[in-house]
C-alpha cells in the first residue's frame, strides 16, 4: 500500500471536535422517530403473546371499521419468497425474513408480529389492535439450546434439515447446521499434556441495548415510488431487503438515513420497513412505526445464549499442546446464530498447533438471533479464557505469563485458514503486564482477572465523494451511517490528504439515490473500509489539482507534486513557479475543466485482525453476592488511531457492555415461553455508578492492509470482558463460576457450596 | 376522546395546546410542539432520554402527563444553549468526546445541568449517581462524568 506509515500526520491522530457535534448537544440531531411528513399515520404492530402457535385465523374487520383507521395488513399483504438461498441472495433466506417480518402459518416466538395497523393517532392505533382477532393453536416450545438441540423437541420448521452431516438427514430438526475446523491432532496431543481442565459453560441471551428504538416513517407515491426514512446500521441494507421483500426494483426504493441511536449490530437486519411501506401504500398516506422498549426486547434480534464445552491440555511448563471446544448457539426462530465466528475467534489469542472447534446451531422459540458487537465471540472467549485461568492456576503459573508464552503472533496459523500477519497481540498483553494495576494490592473479597480477545474485522465495499466548493472547502459524502463519530474520522482523513484545515471538511452521510453503494456499518469496518474510500477520493482530486496545474505551468503532471494543501513544482525542471493552494485552484476550476470531484468506489481487503487484553478488580460482598468492578483496564491494538478519543470510546463502551453481559443481563422466559423482563427496569444494563473509570490504552501496531495501518476498533473491546470479570470474580470468592451473567444469588450461591 | 387545553411556559414562552388524557409530556413536546430534542427510549423512567426540568426539578418528560402541565414550567434541551453560545456542559460534551450516538445526550446534558445548579461540586461518586437514571449504552460513561467534573470544575473557576 501506497506509504503513509513514515508520514507524521498532521490531523490524524488529533481529537478535535466531532462535525456533528453541535447537532447532538443541542438537540437538533434528526432520529429515526423524529421524522414528520405532513399527513403521516401511526402505524402499530399487533405481536404474538405465543411462544410458538399455529396461526389459525385472523379477523381483521372490527379494526378496519374503527374511525381514523387507515390501513390494516396481516402476512397475506406480503409477497410470498423462494425458500432457500439462491445466487445473489448474499446469504439471505428471504422466506425466513419475510416470516420474521409478519408471521404467515405459525407465529414462532413471544413478540412475533402478526398484523399491522396505519391510524389518525397513536390511541386509535392501539384501539384497533385491540379489535383485530387472532385464533391460535398453541403449541409445545423450546427455549433453551441444548433442549432444542435434542431429538424428539418441539419442532419450529419442518424444512430444517441439519447441514455438516454426513449421512444427510432424512427428517427435519431444530438443528440447523454443524460445523467443525482442526489443526493438527488434538485428540493425540491430549496425551502429551501434564494438565488438562475441561469445562462447561451455559450464557443467557442478551440485547444490544441501544438506547434508541427502531423507528421508520415510509411514504408511497402512485408512481410505484418509495421513500423511507429510518435509523439503520445501512440504509443499503434497508434498501436492498425492503426491495426484494415487496418485489420492488431497488432504484424505486430511496432510503434516508436518520441519525443512529446506537445499534452494536442489532440495526444490521430489518424488522418494520416493509410493514411500513405496506401501510403507507394501503393508506395512501405516509406512515411512521416507533417501536416501544418491550417491542425492541420481544421483537428485534438479540444475541444467543449459548452452551459450551471447552477442554485445554498444557505442559507443566505453562505450553499449550491442544484444545477443543464444542459451541452450541441459540439461534433465535429463524436460522442465523454466530456460531461459525465464535469457532473461528475462540482461541484467537492463541498459537496452537493441536486444535478442534465444533459448532451447533439450533432454532428456539426466541426472537430472531442477530449481531451483537463482534457476535459470537464473547462467549466462545469466556469460555476459553475461565479455562486458561483454571490452567493458570493448576500450574501455579501467572495468567499473564501463560497468555504471553502461548499468544498468537504474525505468522500464527489460525484454525479458520490464514496465517496471521503482523498483529498486536503481544504488544497488548505486554502493555497491561506493565501496567501499575498489577502493584495494587488486593484486599479481602477481592480479585484481579485477566483475560485476551481477538476478533477479525471486515472490509467490503464502499463508496465516497469528495466535492471541492469554489472556495477550496470540501464536501465529503459516504453512504455509512455515523454511529459513533465516524464522520470525525472520515473528515480527519480527508483533511490530511487534500492538506488542508479539518473545519474546512464537511462530511455527511449520503442517502441511497445521493452516493455509491456502502455496505452496512458493521464489522468495525467503516474507518477502515469507508475511510479507504474517502482516501482514495481524496487523493482523486489531489492527482485532478496537479493535472490541472500542470497544464497551467505547462509541464508533465509528474513535475507537479501535492505538499500541504498547495501544487509545488517537484523539481528544478519543472521552473520558478510559485505554490498553489486548493483554493487558488479550486477559484479557477472553470477554466481549467469544471468542477474538482474526486470519487472512489471500493470492495477493501486486508481489515487486519483486532487483538484486545483487559484485565479488572472486582469485589465481591460475600453477604450479597454482588460485585463491584473497582478498577478496569483495556488495551487495544487500533493499528492507527484515527481521532483516539473516539477509539477510546469504543473500547470504554465495549467494556460496559462486556460487564453488564458478564453480571446483569439476561433474557428471562417463563415456564409459558414468555419474556418477562422486557424493560430497562427488569433487563438492567450497567448504570453509570455500576462502573469506575475505564483506562483505555491504544497501540499501535499498523496493519499492512490500509494505507494509514488503520484496524477496526469497534468490536473486539466486547470479547475479553466476559471471561476478565469472571475470572476476578473466581478469584475474589475461590469458587469458579461457568453459568452468566454472574447474578448475586448464583455467586451467593457458590460461596456457600465452597464452604 | 375530548381533548384538553393546556397553557403552560416551555422554555420561558407561553405555550398552548390540546391534548388527550393519555399524552404525556414527551409527547406534547415532540408531537405537538415539534421539539424533538427529547428522546423516547423507554416510556417507563428508565433511561432519563426525555429527561426535562419541570418547575426546576429534574423529571422524566415521559411519566408527566400533558394535562397536568396547566401553570407550570418546563425547561427541554433546546433552551440550554444561550443564543448562539453552548453551555459550557454542551461544549465539554464535544471537547471531551462525551458523546457517540448521541441519542442519550441531550438527557444527560440536562440531568448534568440540574446536578450542578444543585451541586456545583460534585465528587465522582456523586456524579455517577446522579446520572444512573441516565443509560448510555456507547461510552461506559467514563468521558461523560469526566465532562461532567471538569465543567464544574471550570464553572466554579469562572465565579
Amino acid at each position: 500500500m501506497a506509504g503513509y506509515e513514515d508520514k507524521s500526520f498532521k490531523w490524524i491522530g488529533t481529537r478535535p471536535v466531532r462535525p456533528d457535534g453541535v447537532d447532538k448537544v443541542t438537540g437538533r440531531a434528526n432520529y429515526g422517530a423524529d421524522m414528520k411528513l405532513p399527513g403521516q399515520l401511526t402505524g402499530r404492530i399487533l405481536r404474538s403473546p405465543h411462544a410458538h402457535a399455529k396461526i389459525l385465523s385472523i379477523d381483521t374487520s372490527k379494526a378496519e371499521k374503527l374511525p381514523g383507521v387507515k390501513a390494516v395488513i396481516t402476512g397475506k399483504d406480503f409477497p410470498e419468497m423462494h425458500n432457500g438461498v439462491l445466487p445473489g441472495d448474499e446469504g439471505v433466506n428471504f422466506h425466513y425474513l419475510s416470516c420474521n417480518i409478519m408471521a404467515r402459518n405459525k407465529v414462532l416466538y413471544d413478540g412475533h408480529a402478526v398484523a399491522a395497523v396505519a391510524a389518525a393517532s397513536a390511541a386509535i392505533a392501539e384501539e384497533a389492535l385491540a379489535l383485530i382477532e387472532v385464533k391460535y393453536e398453541v403449541l409445545p416450545h423450546v427455549i433453551d439450546v441444548d433442549l432444542a438441540l435434542k431429538p424428539g423437541a418441539p419442532l419450529l420448521h419442518d424444512d430444517i434439515f441439519t447441514t455438516g452431516v454426513t449421512p444427510k438427514p432424512e427428517k427435519p430438526s431444530n438443528t440447523v447446521q454443524r460445523i467443525q475446523m482442526q489443526l493438527g491432532d488434538p485428540d493425540a496431543a491430549f496425551k502429551d499434556a501434564d494438565v488438562v481442565v475441561e469445562r462447561s459453560f451455559k450464557t443467557k441471551a442478551v440485547h444490544q441495548g441501544y438506547i434508541e428504538p427502531h423507528a421508520v416513517v415510509a411514504e408511497w407515491s402512485e408512481d410505484g415510488q418509495c421513500r423511507i426514512w429510518c435509523s439503520s446500521q445501512g440504509h443499503f441494507m434497508v434498501r436492498t431487503l425492503t426491495a426484494r421483500l415487496l418485489q420492488m426494483e431497488v432504484a424505486q426504493v430511496r432510503v434516508i438515513p436518520a441519525e443512529i441511536g446506537g445499534g452494536f449490530g442489532g440495526k444490521t437486519i430489518i424488522f418494520i420497513e416493509p410493514t411500513a411501506v405496506l401501510l403507507a401504500r394501503k393508506a395512501k398516506r405516509p406512515v411512521r412505526i416507533v417501536m416501544s422498549r418491550d417491542e425492541v426486547f420481544r421483537g428485534t434480534g438479540p444475541a444467543p445464549g449459548t452452551s459450551i464445552d471447552v477442554k485445554i491440555g498444557a505442559k507443566k511448563d505453562g505450553m499449550l499442546v491442544a484444545a477443543t471446544g464444542e459451541f452450541r448457539y441459540q439461534a433465535g426462530a429463524f436460522p442465523g446464530s454466530p456460531v461459525g465466528a465464535a469457532c473461528m475467534a475462540a482461541f484467537g489469542p492463541y498459537a496452537l498447533s493441536h486444535v478442534r472447534v465444533v459448532g451447533y446451531e439450533a432454532v428456539t422459540n426466541r426472537p430472531l438471533c442477530y449481531s451483537y458487537r463482534a457476535p459470537g465471540a464473547p462467549l466462545s472467549s469466556f469460555a476459553v479464557e475461565s479455562v486458561m485461568d483454571e490452567i493458570a492456576q493448576k500450574l501455579n503459573l501467572d495468567p499473564m505469563d501463560l497468555r504471553i508464552k502461548n499468544g498468537s503472533k504474525e505468522g500464527t496459523q489460525m484454525v479458520y485458514g490464514p496465517k496471521l500477519k503482523a498483529v498486536g497481540n503481544l504488544e497488548c498483553l505486554k502493555a497491561i503486564q506493565n501496567h501499575p494495576i498489577n502493584k495494587i494490592p488486593l484486599g479481602p473479597n477481592q480479585g484481579r482477572g485477566l483475560a485476551a480477545g481477538f476478533w477479525f474485522n471486515l472490509g467490503g465495499q464502499s463508496s465516497a465523494v469528495v466535492n471541492i466548493a469554489e472556495d477550496g472547502t470540501a464536501n465529503i459524502m459516504t453512504g455509512s451511517p455515523d454511529i459513533g463519530g465516524s464522520r470525525a474520522s472520515m473528515a480527519l482523513m480527508a483533511a490530511e490528504v487534500l492538506g488542508i484545515d479539518y473545519s474546512k471538511v464537511r462530511p455527511i452521510v449520503g442517502d441511497t439515490s445521493a452516493v455509491g453503494f456502502c455496505e452496512i456499518t458493521h464489522g468495525s469496518r467503516v474507518t477502515f473500509a469507508t475511510g479507504m474510500a474517502i482516501i482514495q477520493a481524496a487523493e482523486d482530486v489531489v492527482l485532478q489539482c496537479r493535472q490541472r496545474v500542470a497544464k497551467m505551468w505547462e509541464v508533465d503532471v509528474e513535475a507537479v507534486k501535492w505538499e500541504d494543501g498547495h501544487a509545488r513544482p517537484a523539481g528544478a525542471n519543472a521552473g520558478d513557479q510559485k505554490p498553489l493552494s486548493l483554493a487558488q485552484i479550486a477559484a479557477k476550476a472553470a477554466r481549467t475543466g469544471g468542477p474538482l470531484v474526486g470519487s472512489a468506489a471500493i470492495n477493501a481487503g486486508g481489515p487486519g485482525p483486532a487483538f484486545g487484553v483487559h484485565i479488572c478488580d472486582v469485589e465481591v460482598d460475600p453477604e450479597t453476592g454482588h460485585v463491584t468492578v473497582l478498577r478496569y483496564v483495556a488495551a487495544q491494538d487500533a493499528g492507527k488511531a484515527i481521532h483516539p478519543s473516539y477509539v477510546e470510546g469504543q473500547i470504554q463502551g465495549g467494556v460496559a457492555q462486556g460487564v453488564g453481559w458478564a453480571l446483569n443481563e439476561e433474557y428471562i422466559y417463563g415456564e409459558d415461553g414468555r419474556l418477562q423482563n422486557s424493560g430497562f427496569l427488569d433487563y438492567r444494563i450497567p448504570v453509570a455508578s455500576d462502573l469506575p473509570m475505564i483506562d483505555a490504552i491504544i497501540l499501535e501496531v499498523p496493519n499492512p492492509g490500509h494505507p494509514f495501518g488503520v484496524r477496526g476498533v469497534g468490536e473486539v473491546p466486547i470479547v475479553p470482558p466476559l471471561g476478565a470479570i469472571a475470572n476476578a470474580v473466581a478469584r475474589a470468592t475461590g469458587a469458579r463460576m461457568t453459568d452468566l451473567p454472574l447474578t448475586p444469588p448464583k455467586i451467593r450461591a457458590a460461596i456457600d457450596a465452597k464452604k | 376522546m375530548s381533548k384538553f387545553h393546556i397553557t403552560t411556559t416551555v422554555n420561558g414562552e407561553a405555550v398552548e395546546y390540546l391534548c388527550d388524557p393519555k399524552q404525556t409530556l414527551l409527547d406534547v413536546l415532540r408531537d405537538e410542539l415539534n421539539l424533538t430534542g427529547s428522546k423516547e427510549g423507554c416510556s417507563s423512567g428508565d433511561c432519563g432520554a426525555c429527561s426535562v426540568t419541570l418547575d426546576g426539578r429534574l423529571v422524566c418528560s415521559c411519566l408527566v402527563l400533558g394535562v397536568e402541565m396547566q401553570g407550570r414550567s418546563v425547561e427541554t434541551i433546546e433552551n440550554m444553549a444561550q443564543g448562539e453560545k453552548l453551555h459550557p456542559l454542551q461544549q465539554k460534551f464535544l471537547e471531551a468526546a462525551a458523546l457517540q450516538c448521541g441519542f442519550c445526550t441531550p438527557g444527560f446534558l440536562v440531568a448534568a445541568k440540574a446536578l450542578l445548579e444543585k451541586n456545583p461540586n460534585p465528587t465522582e461518586s456523586e456524579a455517577r449517581y446522579w446520572l444512573a437514571g441516565n443509560l448510555c449504552r456507547c461510552t461506559g460513561y467514563d468521558k461523560i462524568i469526566r465532562a461532567v467534573l471538569e465543567t464544574a470544575a471550570d464553572m466554579r473557576g469562572s465565579k
